[in-house]
């Protein structure tokens, strides 16, 4: 076994069946109250609170709801829902039939992304055990009161699928384009339903929070970001892998840990994130300071932050969805630009004019992709604009 | 009696839509399957579809073209797909793209002349950690480097289909 991880990942020390037999105990209001008491914060990135949002689905009244569990693993660097996938499934399902049970759902889907199609044939014999061990279908663990289904959808490779309402106009079998938001698929999800979508990481930490209660969890890391994150580590470093610490650790401890002391320069939060360079290694990996979905992607004192750059925008210009004007051209201004500066060719002026491009598309894009990817650009031009400028040695 | 290619087509669009209950939502997964069993997704297969769901082709043809893993145009028995995304470039991709190239005879985004093998760019398939990383099918290579291209892809000529290949992923 290659070192994904260090030791045993908190969230799957509890035992099948606990943390459901826990939660279904509680009742759907506690669920919810002990949910928000973690302050447990989605872990995909965006970081909502999932109490809250589980609180407004269970609000919602309608005839039917769904737990959409987002395994659309797409962010350069991130893999830790790979490795939850792989070898800790049946908490990230017990994860859903408890949110199912605490908004009133009785259907569950997991969007697996087209690239990690190879997990599906132990995903689905992990819900076939679960529902001849009655934690799935009509009364779950003998309750009349619960009942609760789990489907696995396939993705077609789209990275904008990630973004929530895009993975619901894809389920619906359409091009996925995000939707505007309001209204939220909390309200208005998969069919015009309330719909609650967590990320796989978020839902395998329900089953332990739900036994081992909230206080527990909120005793750890910091003020604003509660509990411990899965971190991918990739990238020049000695030990690549899953790492799993509490919120709130410096760049440099985790550099310290996974042997990345000589680093230049650490892209947190994958091409969507920022370039943090050596020198602000001290700052903390949190939703107050620098915040992440999990990806940490290392740069040793060789690379060629122009060339990382331009490989993240060539990745943003490909997985544009096209729909908004802001996003579908901006990018590929943006990788001319880098093209130019690859070239020694690009003046201060056109250079500003790049940076204010990239402000505009944080601003008027419709969704996370096009308000996220000019942060790898305006990052390089703060921190490594004596690096990128002028040059003379071309290249190829 | 002699059933054509485009009779079976149809027959398991039929069969396969009606698995699906025939609503829109049942579209993705139909284009998913036609495109394993066929190994693209024809005009007649896009008709055939929108008749099913009760949508109008050109809507098929929108799904199709959105997504990165569904095709119009035919493509190999195995679809090579190399990641190109930064852990797997500062790992070493472009020297395994070139041994590819190399030994396919091909560049990126075609198809060999015997049908074989299609070559093809993936961004991030999260295999960070393991890079350089590369999906064939359904099956996952991780660490590859150029020496062992070869020995992969007489892997592939040997199998049927992607029956017998077997992929490696350390965890």
């Amino acid at each position: 076994m290659s070192p994904s991880h260090t030791g045993e990942l908190t969230f799957s020390t509890v035992k099948p069946r606990v943390g459901l037999q826990a939660a279904l105990d509680k009742g759907r209001a506690g669920i919810v109250a002990e949910v928000s008491g973690s302050g447990l914060k989605g872990r995909g990135g965006a970081g909502f609170p999932t109490g809250v949002k589980w609180n407004l689905a269970a609000a919602t009244v309608a005839d039917e709801k769904f737990v959409v569990c987002n395994a659309d693993e797409g962010e350069p660097g991130t893999f830790k829902d790979r490795v939850i996938l792989n070898r800790f499934a049946d908490l990230v399902f017990e994860g859903m039939i408890i949110a199912g049970y605490a908004i009133g759902a009785q259907k569950g889907i997991l969007y697996l992304r087209g690239e990690y199609s190879y997990l599906r044939k132990d995903l689905e014999k992990t819900l076939e055990r679960m529902r001849t061990e009655g934690m799935l279908g009509e009364r779950v663990l003998g309750r009349d009161d619960v009942s609760f289904d789990i489907e696995i959808f396939i993705g077609s490779g789209a990275y904008v699928c990630g973004e929530e309402t895009a993975l619901i106009e894809s389920l619906e079998g359409q091009r996925g384009e995000p939707r505007n938001r309001p209204p939220f698929p909390v309200n208005t999800g998969y069919k015009g339903r309330p719909t609650v979508v967590n990320n796989v990481e978020t839902l395998a930490w329900i089953p332990s929070i739900m036994a081992r209660g909230a206080d527990w969890f909120s005793s750890l890391g910091t003020d604003k970001s509660k509990g411990l994150k899965l971190f991918s580590v990739s990238g020049d470093v000695e030990r690549p892998g899953v790492y799993e610490f509490p919120w709130g650790l410096t760049i440099a401890d985790l550099m310290r840990e996974v042997g990345g002391e000589n680093a230049k320069a650490v892209q947190v939060g994958g091409a969507s994130g920022y370039i943090v360079p050596a020198r602000d290694f001290e700052r903390h990996i949190a939703f107050e300071d620098v915040p992440t979905g999990g990806a940490v992607i290392v740069f040793g004192p060789h690379r060629d932050m122009l060339q990382v750059v331009s490989n993240f925008m060539e990745f943003f210009v490909g997985e544009s969805c096209g729909q908004c004007t802001p996003c579908r051209e901006g990018n590929v201004k943006l990788l001319e630009g880098l093209r130019l500066l690859e070239e020694g060719r690009c003046s201060t002026r056109q250079m500003r004019e790049l940076c204010a491009l990239g402000e505009t598309m944080q601003q008027a894009s419709k969704c996370g992709l096009g308000q996220s990817s000019p942060n790898a650009f305006l990052s390089i031009v703060k921190h490594y604009g004596d690096e990128i400028m002028g040059r003379t040695d071309v290249i190829v | 009696m002699l059933v054509t290619e485009q009779d079976r087509l149809r027959d398991d669009i039929l069969a396969w839509g009606d698995a699906g209950g025939g609503s829109r939502e049942a579209l993705i997964p139909l284009l998913q399957r036609v495109q394993q069993k066929y190994g693209e997704i024809s005009d007649f297969a896009m008709q055939v579809i929108a008749d099913v769901l009760s949508i109008h082709p050109v809507e098929v043809q929108s799904v199709i073209s959105f997504y990165h893993f569904l095709d119009l145009s035919a493509r190999g028995k195995f679809i090579i797909r190399l990641c190109r995304t930064i852990s797997c470039d500062i790992a070493g991709k472009d020297r395994l793209a070139r041994q590819l190239e190399n030994d396919l005879g091909i560049s990126f985004g075609e198809t060999t002349n015997d049908g074989m093998f299609t070559l093809e760019w993936a961004n991030c398939i999260g295999m960070c950690d393991q890079g350089p990383a590369m999906l064939i099918n359904e099956k996952v290579f991780t660490r590859v480097t150029p020496e062992l291209v070869h020995n992969v892809l007489q892997a592939c000529r040997a199998s049927f289909g992607n029956i017998g290949l077997e992929g490696k992923e350390e965890l």
